[in-house]
């Protein structure tokens, strides 16, 4: 099994970890199940997994930072997924949603033959992608955050979007919204006052809707396979 | 973009007095400076233009519009990305703001009207907001109905003001199909062959664009406008109906 070798949700990092092919043997390959995931979930599926005991369950991460370019996921996904799927796993599963490639991401779905996460993004399968799609049905003025996201928001966003450099952009990237949700997966206090900094930096009111990982764990269901208790623990 | 600057690299450090360039100069130095983002700059080299008999639309043509091409195609290339190309927006608006009232008195060509507006569900107008500026700044007019628009909303701008453009914006995959809502209510009043309708936003493609029926789909605000003028001048070729 490899150790990190560096954070685990870091932006720009890809890792293969718990449980690559190069440590374990063709018969645990076999009968393991590779997530392929945005970087951004590698901290809930490695809690999830811990929490649940899935020791065959193994995961690769693809950069974060493909957040901000959504174009490029499908060709990453289908890099990753070639590397991968002659190694024999027992089963491949997709941690991304659309996540804002408009659907190119299932062609590269379908021509591997393998399942994905639901809906159109994180903030979907985090909450409850029916719950999520009502609730922003009723209120589309909302910008949306997840723990990954408040932590990394200066880096991912605020950066990304030259906020660094041209604060007097602030009005054209967020003058429509009027509020921002947090989606908070783990109760942690020091990610609820960020998040509310940043609702006051971006002039935003702030709500708080705690998901838990109990959607999360429900939308991973098909990649578990027969291998896992019926109760998940989130 | 790579060009040097109109005056030579050697004059970087030193403070440029626009008023002192030739038109010639003048008008490369107002593309570097709406590639750079610089609003002021490019106010003032427009009044200058202005002061020295320039018509307001060739103002626009040869130095705004010109840079904003250059800025579009380097965003497109990966030189340039959205931070840079919202400065470079926001200067050329600045120019657009003093031009907009001379064009009309000074009967620039108008060569349609667009009615453009962000799908209901959905907030996102920054690529819409480019859209509008460059249709402008090629001749159109433009109704923008903002953002988060029922099917209502775009069937009454239709109505009104009779567009041979409907543009649709979306950056949501789950507002997108909102877009196929509105192209059907246009078969149903029997509208759909007398507009041409255009689509864009981030998470789109031409596939998605013909699936859905619109006439096309348009990647960023420069290919919306030589769309808008090919799709314009084609139906203008076709031989009367009957």
């Amino acid at each position: 099994m490899h150790p990190w070798r560096g954070k685990p949700d870091s932006l720009d990092s890809e890792e293969v970890i718990q449980g690559s092919p190069s440590a374990r043997s063709a018969t645990d390959t076999a009968q393991s199940v590779l997530i392929i995931a945005c970087g951004a979930l590698a901290p809930e599926i490695l809690l999830l997994r811990k929490k649940n005991n899935w020791q065959h369950l193994a995961l690769r991460c693809l950069p974060a930072i493909l957040h901000n370019y959504p174009k490029r996921i499908p060709d990453e996904v289908r890099r990753v997924l070639s590397e991968e799927q002659p190694r024999g796993w027992g089963s491949i599963f997709v941690g991304y949603a659309d996540c804002g490639t408009g659907g190119l991401l299932q062609p590269v779905l379908n021509e591997f033959g393998v399942e994905s996460l639901p809906g159109t993004h994180c903030y979907g399968f985090f909450r409850g992608t029916e719950l999520f799609d009502q609730e922003h049905e009723d209120n589309p003025f909302c910008f949306y955050l997840t723990d990954f996201l408040v932590r990394h928001f200066h880096s991912l966003m605020w950066r990304g979007l030259g906020l660094d450099k041209h604060p007097e952009l602030l009005d054209t990237y967020f003058s429509n919204y009027q509020k921002l949700v947090y989606l908070s997966q783990l109760d942690i206090p020091s990610l609820r006052q960020q998040a509310q900094e940043i609702a006051k930096q971006l002039g935003l009111a702030y709500e708080e809707r705690h998901t838990g990982l109990t959607p999360f764990a429900e939308a991973l269901n098909p990649a578990l396979g027969d291998k896992h208790e019926s109760q998940i623990k989130s | 973009m790579n060009d040097t600057p109109a005056n030579g690299a050697s004059q970087d450090d030193e403070e440029i007095i626009l008023a002192d360039l030739s038109d010639e100069d003048l008008v490369k130095q107002m593309m570097d400076d709406l590639y750079d983002g610089l609003k002021d700059e490019i106010c003032e080299a427009v009044r200058i233009f202005l002061d020295r008999g320039w018509a307001p639309y060739k103002i626009l043509t040869d130095s705004l519009m010109e840079g904003m091409r250059i800025v579009g195609i380097d965003f497109r290339d990966g030189i340039l990305f959205v931070p840079e190309v919202l400065l470079s927006a926001n200067a050329m608006k600045g120019g657009m703001e003093i031009l907009r009232p001379l064009l009309a008195e000074t009967g620039a060509p108008k060569i349609g009207t667009m009615v453009i507006g962000t799908v209901k569900g959905d907030i996102h107008d920054i690529g819409k907001n480019l859209v509008i500026m460059m249709m402008e700044g090629a001749g159109f007019e433009v109704v923008d109905l903002g953002i988060n628009n029922p099917v209502e909303n775009y069937m009454a701008a239709i109505d009104e003001h009779e567009p041979e453009i409907l543009g649709m914006s979306a950056l949501l995959t789950t507002t997108m199909p909102y877009m196929k809502v509105v192209i059907e209510a246009l078969k149903e009043h029997e509208k759909r062959d007398e507009i041409i309708v255009l689509v864009g936003g981030a998470p789109l493609n031409e596939e998605f664009a013909e699936a859905i029926g619109a006439d096309a789909y348009c990647r960023d605000a420069a290919v919306a406008v030589d769309t808008a003028k090919e799709l314009i001048a084609r139906r203008h070729n076709q031989p009367p109906a009957g």
